[in-house]
């Protein structure tokens, strides 16, 4: 099957090279045979992909050790789901998937726009197949998901203990969609740059695949930071790791661009900023896929040290010299129609919340590279740390926040007195009202910014609620429909406008758990043996029990944590820490069963007001000597058993013996408990940040799905394509 | 005013705020950045009182916890010399002897002395720590 994977993966890199030469040629040519063949060459890309992903997924699904990429990150105990998702945690089948997500993305694009954008399309669609050739290239001759091993080995080494987590498994694909969607809005750029068609046709084809990926790369995101919260034992979601930035960059900038673009559509400005946008977001996709890929920069995240990192510098290096050649050579056609009326106008809103987000990329990017441009100014590898990134993240993104209340508020062109008035009455009030009722919370002062900030929420809730309010009263005057009906009709009807403002809604929720969780948050390392208690933030935590539980993977040693308030029972939390075996002979026949990876599972109980988190760290320092103990015991026995010739049967009883000792020692952790050490954290309204994504996610579908206008004017096109189709063919 | 004239003006003026904003980031940038070290550099050079960054593998053998506190040895990559680290708080998952880690610390005489939950540590894609393959593993442990 491998070799049939390797076959494919070769057809496929034909078949993309065939298609940017067909493409180009009936671009050039002004042959449509040629654009059409170009076209279809990226369906039959997607076609042979998927059939390549699907042996690649078969492989680990029937633990075929063949396969040298299942037999390092699958085992036949590794669950049926890991095993399905496994395939992209490696890095070949990650590239697998990258190019396979792309020639599918790319293909709906293709077959959505197929009458549309005509000139532009061959040429977007060789832009496409080069990104395709690219990531071929890299699985045939770099990293290839299909190589073999000579000798199977009976047994493989399992998925990374810190990946098994739904998030984690989810995590991938949702930013790798997020990379590749952001692919199609930069060649369809190239192509208008190209081609000079520089109107507002070329946004329109594909400001859905825009807004697309960037609600899958903020999908991915929040997925990823929901992993390092619950997974990664340390309490945070958020670190600023080099890996998590890489993600961000795009996501900002491509934030950026579906605000601007709708400056484009309504008054023809800002075609410079938005070519350049979507021109930069394209990069930071492939820049982000990069750092993870090229273990460039120090992250715990980052797949080490590859041999991909001369590739991909000469790919962005390509894409960032052609993007500035591009913009310049076409500066002329991309003159403004109109010029901004007043800073008193929505489209201002639009251009300085723009200017914050591409602002917010810069410090993002900066603080990521600073090991490498310290590096090349100093000759020092120098690093900032998440205080330094937070000296102006934070105020970027209070302003944000703030502007995305604001936003909705303001009308196009020009505002008036009585126009400001009228909108930001009951959104001033809501938030002085906030404000007013935050100060009177005990100990909300102490954290001056949280409180202003809660406020600029309530100022944006009270915004967006205002708007549906008024959309729902208009749509009730003149429908005379009741408040639930009205508010889904106007809903409906302009789904683009009401799902960016749900957006941002779920956008400062979002914030607001992030601000309220990490400035009131209460955390403590405490040492406690069973029995005993520790109090945080007026909770009492016992340690009520040690648990042991070794299973088919790994031995779970855990605790029992009974958290009560004024004597009252708030919940039972069970935290554990997963020891997984290891190779390394020189731990021992046991000690190696207590000295592989390790894997927190943290004991959770999320509230809509405060969660509540533990995790053990058990010292394992007390059963050395009883492991050390067992390991001489097994050697001798073993020397013995393979003196007296290594009988098949006595070596599986000895293993036998030694599984018993295994389960026994760590038994211990429960029958002659000793203390262990737990992290405690308390942290009010973290649950926010997840129920603010979901805010962000339905708004995002709901904005991505197609108004039935124009799903109506799209019917009706057909018909009216196919009533000319038939005239013509009955007057010929 | 000429509004071209308008134009050109808020222009220079957006310039010129962008410029002093971008030149106020890299200026915090490098006196905030913890430079990052090996251990050999800091043996040599490491002045006490300043954080620096120390960056290398685990040592086999040197992992000790005592009392809560984490001690072991960051080997050099380049020569064959360590720093000794004491370290307190969180440990992530992926520590191990052999394992590239990333932690902030101060020097104190030959020790150095990490601050709380600085640690970094890198986590390999590729998980290789099965048993070998006449060894069974523990899927026969009796629960």
């Amino acid at each position: 099957m491998a070799t049939v994977g390797r076959a494919l993966l070769i057809v496929a890199f034909a078949v993309a090279l065939y298609g940017i030469g067909a493409s180009l040629y009936g671009v050039l040519r002004g042959d449509r045979r040629f654009v059409d063949s170009g076209r279809r060459a990226v369906y039959a890309l997607a076609g042979v992909l998927t059939g390549a992903f699907l042996i690649l997924e078969l492989a680990f699904l029937r633990n075929d050790f063949a396969f040298e990429v299942v037999a390092t990150h699958s085992s036949t105990t590794t669950p049926t789901f890991y095993k399905a998702t496994a395939a992209w945690s490696s890095q070949e089948g990650s590239l697998l998937l990258w190019v396979w997500l792309l020639s599918v993305w790319s293909s709906l694009v293709l077959a959505l726009t197929r009458r549309r954008v005509r000139e532009i399309a061959p040429v977007a669609t060789a832009v496409l197949l080069g990104f395709a050739s690219f990531f071929l290239m890299l699985t045939l001759f770099f990293e290839s998901p299909f190589g073999t091993l000579a000798q199977p080995p009976a047994e493989g080494t399992g998925l990374n203990p810190l990946l098994r987590h739904p998030a984690m498994m989810f995590h991938p694909p949702m930013l790798y969609s997020g990379y590749t969607l952001f692919s199609i809005p930069f060649a369809f750029a190239v192509g208008a740059l190209v081609t000079r068609r520089l109107n507002s046709e070329w946004l329109q084809a594909t400001r859905r695949f825009a807004l697309a990926a960037w609600l899958f790369l903020g999908i991915g995101i929040v997925l990823g930071a929901r992993w390092s919260y619950t997974e990664l034992g340390w309490g945070g979601y958020w670190a600023w790791d080099p890996v998590e930035n890489a993600s961000l960059l795009p996501w900002l900038t491509g934030t950026a661009f579906i605000h601007a673009i709708m400056i484009q559509e309504r008054r023809g400005m800002l075609k410079v900023w938005n070519a350049s946008l979507v021109l930069a977001t394209g990069t930071l996709a492939i820049l982000g896929t990069f750092l993870v890929r090229s273990g460039i920069l120090d992250s715990i995240h980052a797949f080490g040290a590859s041999t991909l990192g001369v590739p991909f510098l000469i790919l962005i290096g390509i894409m960032v010299l052609g993007s500035v050649a591009l913009v310049v050579w076409r500066r002329a056609d991309l003159r403004s129609e109109h010029q901004l009326d007043s800073l008193l106008s929505r489209e201002a809103v639009f251009l300085l919340q723009n200017v914050i987000l591409v602002a917010l990329a810069f410090v993002v990017w900066w603080g990521t590279f600073f090991p490498l441009i310290s590096e090349a100014v100093t000759g020092t590898r120098s690093l900032v740390g998440p205080p330094w990134f937070d000296k102006y993240t934070v105020p970027l993104a209070f302003v944000l926040v703030a502007l995305s209340g604001v936003g909705p508020l303001m009308a196009w062109r020009r505002v008036t007195a009585a126009n400001l008035r009228r909108n930001f009455t009951f959104p001033v009030s809501a938030a002085l009202v906030a404000l007013v009722a935050l100060s009177l919370v005990s100990g909300a002062w102490e954290e001056p910014k949280a409180v202003a900030f809660a406020s600029i929420v309530a100022f944006v809730l009270a915004a967006v609620g205002q708007e549906l309010w008024r959309g729902m009263r208009a749509r009730q005057a003149s429908a005379q429909e009741a408040a639930p009906v009205a508010l889904a009709g106007v809903v409906r009807r302009n789904r683009r406008r009401y799902g960016g403002y749900i957006v941002h809604a779920g956008f400062a929720v979002l914030l607001l758990g992030v601000a309220i969780s990490s400035s009131f948050e209460h955390a403590k390392d405490v040492t406690l043996r069973p029995g005993q208690t520790a109090s945080i933030d007026g909770f009492d935590v016992r340690y009520a029990r040690a648990t042991s539980r070794p299973s088919s993977e790994k031995i779970s040693l855990g605790a029992v944590m009974e958290i009560s308030k004024d004597g009252r029972e708030v919940a039972t939390l069970h935290t554990t820490r997963g020891y997984y075996p290891s190779q390394d002979e020189s731990l021992g026949i046991v000690g190696r069963f207590f000295g592989g990876e390790r894997e927190s599972e943290v004991g959770l109980r999320a509230g809509f007001g405060r969660d509540i988190w533990i995790v053990i760290a058990p010292d394992l320092a007390p059963l050395a000597p009883i492991i050390d103990e067992g390991n001489a015991t097994f050697r001798r026995a073993m020397v013995g058993v393979m003196r007296e010739g290594g009988d098949e049967a006595a070596v599986a009883q000895l293993f036998a013996l030694r599984d018993v000792a295994v389960t026994a020692v760590a038994r211990r952790f429960v029958t002659r408990p000793w203390p262990a050490t737990f992290r405690m954290i308390v942290s009010p309204l973290a649950t926010w940040i997840w129920i603010g994504t979901i805010i962000i996610v339905c708004g995002g579908l709901i904005a991505l799905w197609p108004a039935p206008a124009t799903a109506r004017r799209r019917v009706t096109a057909g018909y009216a394509a196919r009533v000319a189709r038939e005239l013509a063919r009955s007057s010929s | 005013m000429n509004p071209s004239r308008k134009r050109r003006i808020r222009l220079v003026v957006a310039l010129t705020a962008a410029l002093l904003a971008a030149s106020a980031l890299v200026y915090t940038s490098f006196s905030a950045g913890s430079d990052e070290r090996t251990a050999g550099q800091l043996l040599d050079s490491a002045v006490p009182g300043e954080t620096y960054t120390l960056a290398g593998t685990v040592a086999n053998g040197s992992v000790r916890r005592e009392d809560g506190v984490l001690w072991f040895r960051v080997l050099d990559p380049r020569r064959p010399v360590s720093a000794r680290v004491r370290y307190t708080g969180l440990v992530p998952d992926p520590f191990r002897e052999g394992r590239g880690v990333m932690v902030k610390v101060r020097r104190n005489g030959d020790l150095f002395v990490a601050e709380k939950d600085s640690m970094v540590t890198k986590c390999p894609s590729k998980f290789q720590v099965a048993p070998p393959r006449s060894d069974p593993r523990p899927g026969s442990v009796s629960t």
